[in-house]
């Protein structure tokens, strides 16, 4: 059984290098996919996203997640790596990175994990606003819960 | 029993825990929120759409009617904008 590589952390992270960690070394692996989710600018009106998360949980939740995709795909790696703090427009916030002999399964699962993390891991966006307007919390989208509902 | 607020239920309560000793009878988690809520305006604010609010019980999400049995911790928080 696949171990998925999960964690939770403040830092950025190099979306490249955790997928050459997932490779290094072996030929078995057919399909790589690759998802990072960024921080938009909204047209300039952002000044930062601020990530809040419930410590412990999170990273469960994650696991729970991946297993769970591990159990419905052969997969031979699973990474996610979802970041917290205050993030700037650009930076990156969420990687899925998926492997298996097949596209078919790599493309599936990644599609899986972020629309089942969206819905289960316990994150909250905050809204920094450029002209410093207090910017209040992002609601959660109900297409966001239709699509988790797909799988 | 260990209790945590996240964002705007955080914000809206003015504390990210606290130790609360439930009633005799609080069985269920939305039972221990329907306590929570009467514990002033504050509580009655963050608490005022109770259908919308998501519950865990020792860092597992259940549903509202879910038992609280011997759970240590006890958190609740808006729906999930993460990813």
């Amino acid at each position: 059984m696949v171990a998925p590589v999960v964690r939770v952390q403040a830092e950025p992270f190099d979306a490249a290098e955790e997928s050459r960690l997932i490779t290094a070394g072996r030929a078995d692996i057919g399909a790589v996919v690759t998802f990072t989710g960024l921080c938009r600018s909204e047209g300039g009106s952002l000044a930062a996203l601020e990530l809040e998360h419930y410590p412990g949980m999170a990273e469960d939740e994650l696991v729970r997640v991946s297993t769970e995709a591990i159990a419905r795909w052969p997969l031979q790696a699973v990474t996610v790596i979802h970041r917290y703090g205050k993030i700037a427009p650009g930076e990156p916030i969420v990687l899925v990175v998926t492997a298996s002999a097949h596209r078919r399964a790599a493309f599936e699962s990644a599609d899986f994990l972020m629309d089942y993390l969206k819905t289960r891991a316990p994150f909250w966006k905050k809204e920094h606003f450029a002209s410093g307007a207090e910017g209040g919390w992002v609601a959660a989208k109900t297409e966001d819960d239709r699509a988790a509902e797909r799988w | 029993m260990k209790i945590l607020y996240f964002a705007w239920l955080r914000e809206r309560i003015g504390k990210a825990e606290e130790t609360i000793t439930f009633p005799p009878g609080t069985e269920t988690a939305g039972a221990a929120m329907a306590h929570l809520a009467s514990l002033g305006e504050e509580y009655a604010y963050a608490f005022e759409n109770p259908s919308i609010i998501r519950i865990a019980v020792d860092r597992k999400h259940v549903p509202h009617d879910a038992p609280l049995g011997e759970a240590r911790e006890l958190a609740f928080f808006p729906p999930m904008t993460g990813g």
